[in-house]
C-alpha cells in the first residue's frame, strides 16, 4: 500500500519540489552553523528564523490550497487556525519560563501575575508537557474546524456565505483573545520565551533546528495533500468543486467529504503556526486579523491554485517581496501593492505562477509532439514515395530487358 | 433509511397524489404513476409539464408537499436525501449534461462505479482487476474507448450526452431516469442511443425517459405518459396517446 501512494504522489514537480525543499533544509542550516561569519555563503542566523517563517506561512498556503485548490471552499479564515497552533505552542513557551519571568512565579506566567489570577485556568493544565502542547497543536484547530464545519456543510452553505461566515470566525476569535480575562494574555499575547524542550530559542542550534523542522512539516504536509490529490478521494474533491449536486446525485455524501479535507486542512494550518511562533518569539490577536487570511489566500492565488507546489511557491514569494518592499521607503505602500498584485494576477495570471507553467509547458510538449508526428509522417511519405520510385526504376530495367 | 414495514406494491416506482408547489406556482399536482420492475417508460409533455420537477422529487432534490413515493415497494423516498437515494440505486442524467469536465473521460466513470462512496473507503480505493473491464466495457459501449484519457469538457454535446449515459452504466442502478437524452444529437446518435435504452432495459432495468423527439419515443416503443400541468393527461401507446385529443389540444397550445 505505501509504496504504491509514493509512487502514484510523486510526480515530476512533486519530486522536484521536495529535493529542492531538502536541499534548502540541509544546507542552509550547515552553512548557518559551520561556516565562520565572514565567509561569503555564510548564512545569517536572522536569514534562517526569516526563511523558518516563510515555511511555516508556505505550509498554510497549503493547507489553503488543498480546500479551495481541490474542494472549492474559500476559506478566508485560516489564519484562526494557524494562530491557535501558534497559541498551543506559545502556551508551552510560556509555562517553560518558570522563575525566570519578571515576577518569577513558578505557576503562574507574567500577565497573569499582573492580571491578579489567583491560580491557573483550568484549560492551562498540561501545557507545561510539550507532548500534551504537541497534540493541542492539532486537536485544536482540528476540533474547532470539525464543529464548524459540520454545522456549516450540513447545512450546505457554500461560495461566498462559506466565505463570510469563516471571516465571522475568525474576527469572533479574535475579539475574544483580545480580552484580558480571556486568560490567554490579551493585546500582548503570549511572549518572553525562554525555552524549548530545554534549549534556548535564541540560540542559533535552536534555530537551525526549528527551521530543519519547519521543511520537514512542510516536505510531510506537502506528501500528505499529494496522497489526497491523487487517490479517489481527491478525484471526488475536484467532482465536487466542479459539480457539487451532481457529485451528490452519485452516492457520495458531499459533506463528509468537505468535513474530512476541511479538518485536514485545519491541523495542518495548526502545525504551521506552532512552528511559526517559537521562530518570531511572540503569539498575539493580531494574528487573528481577517487580513491576515485574506493575504495568505493571495499568496495561493499568485502561486497557482490546485497544484500545491504553486500555493508554498507563493506563500514564499509573496512574503519575500512583502520583506523587502515594508523595510524600504516603499513601505507605507505595501498593502496597496498587495491589492494591485492580486488584481494583476487575476487578470493576466488566473492559474498563478504555476498554473501558467504548466500550462506552457504542456503546451510546448504537445507541439513538441505534433512536430514529431509531422516529421515522422513526412519521412513515411518520403520512404513510400522513394520506394515506389524504385519500383519505378526496377520496373523500367525490366521493361528495357 | 425508514423501510416500510411491509412491501405495499409490486411496483419499482409508485408515485401516489403528489404534490409540489412553488411559491404558489403548482409545479406537480395529485400525480399518480406506477412503474412495474423491468419496464421502460416515456414521459412527454409541452414546457413547464413538470417532467424535470418530478425527476427532481424522485431524486430527493425537491420535496413534495404531499404525497406518496416508494421505490421498489418498501422504501419512502420523500425521508431520503440524493445520497441516500443514489446509494438505493436510482441513477439519474440530467437535461443538460452534466459530466465532470475538468477530469478525464475514464475518472468520470471511475467516480460513477457503484463502490464504496464513504471518506475512507474512497481515500484507500484501489481499482480491481474487474473494474478495470467493467470501465473498458462501458468505454466500448459508449464508444468513446479511445477518448479515455481526454477530459470530459472537450467533448461534444451528443458526446457528453454519451458519457452521462455511460456513467449511468457504471453506476449500475435498478432504476435510470433519463433526461432528454438525445437534445443536440444527429439523427444517427438518436437512433444509436434508442438502442442503447432499450439494450439496459433488457437486462431487468427499470427505465424512465424524459423526451421531447417524438420519432425517438416511437422508436423506444414502449407505454407513453403525457404530463401537462403537473399531472398525468393521457398514457398508453405512443399511437393512442397521440390521438388522443387533449394531448394535441395541450402540445398545439389551443
Amino acid at each position: 500500500m505505501t509504496p504504491h501512494i509514493l509512487t502514484r504522489s510523486l510526480n515530476r514537480s512533486a519530486t522536484v519540489f521536495l529535493l529542492v525543499l531538502a536541499a534548502l533544509g540541509i544546507l542552509l542550516p550547515l552553512s548557518n552553523l559551520l561556516l565562520p561569519d565572514g565567509s561569503f555563503l555564510h548564512v545569517p542566523t536572522y536569514l534562517i528564523s526569516l526563511f523558518g517563517k516563510y515555511v511555516c506561512y508556505a505550509l498554510l498556503a497549503l493547507s489553503i490550497d488543498l480546500i479551495w485548490g481541490y474542494c472549492g471552499i474559500l476559506s478566508l479564515g485560516h489564519g484562526a487556525f494557524f494562530a491557535l497552533g501558534g497559541y498551543a505552542m506559545g502556551m508551552y513557551l510560556m509555562r517553560q519560563i518558570g522563575t525566570r519571568g519578571v515576577y518569577a512565579n513558578p505557576i503562574l506566567p507574567d500577565f497573569m501575575v499582573f492580571l491578579n489570577y489567583k491560580e491557573l485556568p483550568w484549560y492551562w493544565y498540561g501545557f507545561d508537557m510539550f507532548w500534551f502542547a504537541a497534540l493541542m497543536v492539532l486537536i485544536v484547530p482540528g476540533l474547532l474546524a470539525f464543529c464548524f464545519g459540520w454545522l456549516a456543510f450540513r447545512s450546505r452553505v457554500t461560495g461566498v456565505y462559506l466565505s463570510i461566515i469563516t471571516q465571522a470566525m475568525t474576527y469572533a476569535l479574535l475579539l475574544a483573545f483580545f480580552r484580558n480575562d480571556f486568560g490567554f494574555g490579551g493585546n500582548n499575547g503570549l511572549t518572553d520565551f525562554k525555552d524549548i524542550l530545554g534549549f534556548n530559542v535564541q540560540a542559533d542550534g535552536t534555530r537551525a533546528a526549528l527551521f530543519v523542522l519547519s521543511c520537514l512539516a512542510l516536505g510531510i504536509g506537502f506528501l500528505i495533500c499529494r496522497a489526497v490529490v491523487t487517490s479517489k478521494l481527491g478525484k471526488v474533491l475536484i467532482a465536487i468543486r466542479d459539480a457539487e449536486s451532481r457529485t451528490r446525485f452519485l452516492g457520495y455524501r458531499v459533506e463528509s467529504y468537505k468535513l474530512f479535507v476541511f479538518t485536514l486542512s485545519a491541523c495542518m494550518a495548526g502545525v504551521a503556526g506552532a512552528l511559526y511562533v517559537p521562530q518570531v518569539g511572540i503569539i498575539n490577536p493580531g494574528e487573528f486579523a481577517p487580513g491576515n487570511s485574506i493575504e495568505a489566500v493571495i499568496w495561493v492565488a499568485v502561486g497557482g491554485r490546485g497544484t500545491l507546489v504553486g500555493a508554498a511557491l507563493g506563500a514564499i514569494v509573496v512574503n519575500y517581496a512583502k520583506t523587502v518592499f515594508t523595510s524600504g521607503p516603499l513601505a507605507p505602500y505595501w498593502l496597496f501593492m498587495l491589492g494591485a498584485l492580486f488584481v494583476l494576477v487575476t487578470l493576466l495570471l488566473p492559474k498563478g505562477i504555476i498554473g501558467t507553467f504548466n500550462a506552457w509547458w504542456e503546451g510546448r510538449k504537445e507541439k513538441d509532439e505534433a512536430r514529431d508526428r509531422a516529421q515522422r509522417d513526412s519521412a513515411t511519405a518520403a520512404a513510400a514515395e522513394s520506394a515506389a520510385r524504385e519500383d519505378g526504376v526496377i520496373e523500367r530495367t525490366m521493361v528495357k530487358r | 433509511m425508514s423501510l416500510l414495514e411491509t412491501r405495499t406494491t409490486s411496483a419499482m416506482l409508485y408515485l401516489d397524489g403528489v404534490h409540489v408547489s412553488f411559491d404558489g406556482f403548482h409545479a406537480i399536482n395529485n400525480l399518480s404513476l406506477t412503474l412495474e420492475p423491468g419496464e421502460m417508460r416515456a414521459i412527454i409533455g409541452p414546457n413547464g409539464a413538470g417532467k424535470t420537477t418530478m425527476m427532481d422529487i424522485i431524486t430527493g432534490k425537491t420535496k413534495p408537499d404531499k404525497g406518496e413515493v416508494v421505490f421498489d415497494g418498501t422504501t419512502d423516498l420523500t425521508k431520503l436525501d440524493e445520497t441516500q437515494i443514489a446509494t438505493l440505486g436510482i441513477g439519474r442524467k440530467f437535461q443538460k449534461p452534466t459530466v465532470f469536465e475538468s477530469q478525464t473521460i475514464e475518472d468520470n466513470l471511475l467516480l460513477a462505479l457503484n463502490v464504496d462512496h464513504r471518506v475512507r473507503g474512497t481515500l484507500f480505493w484501489r481499482r480491481s482487476e474487474p473494474e478495470s473491464k467493467r470501465i473498458d466495457r462501458v468505454l466500448e459501449i459508449i464508444r468513446l474507448g479511445d477518448a479515455r484519457d481526454r477530459l470530459a469538457g472537450s467533448l461534444s454535446h451528443g458526446q457528453k450526452q454519451w458519457l452521462e449515459i455511460g456513467m449511468l452504466l457504471a453506476q449500475d442502478p435498478k432504476l435510470l431516469l433519463v433526461d432528454e437524452p438525445v437534445a443536440g444529437m444527429t439523427d444517427v446518435e438518436t437512433h444509436q442511443t434508442a438502442e442503447l435504452l432499450k439494450e439496459i432495459n433488457s437486462h431487468d432495468k427499470t427505465v424512465v425517459v424524459v423526451e421531447h423527439d417524438m420519432t425517438f419515443v416511437r422508436e423506444l416503443g414502449v407505454k407513453v405518459t403525457c404530463l401537462h400541468e403537473g399531472t398525468v393527461l393521457a398514457e398508453g401507446t405512443i399511437d393512442d396517446v397521440s390521438a388522443n385529443e387533449r394531448v394535441v389540444e395541450v402540445y398545439l397550445g389551443r
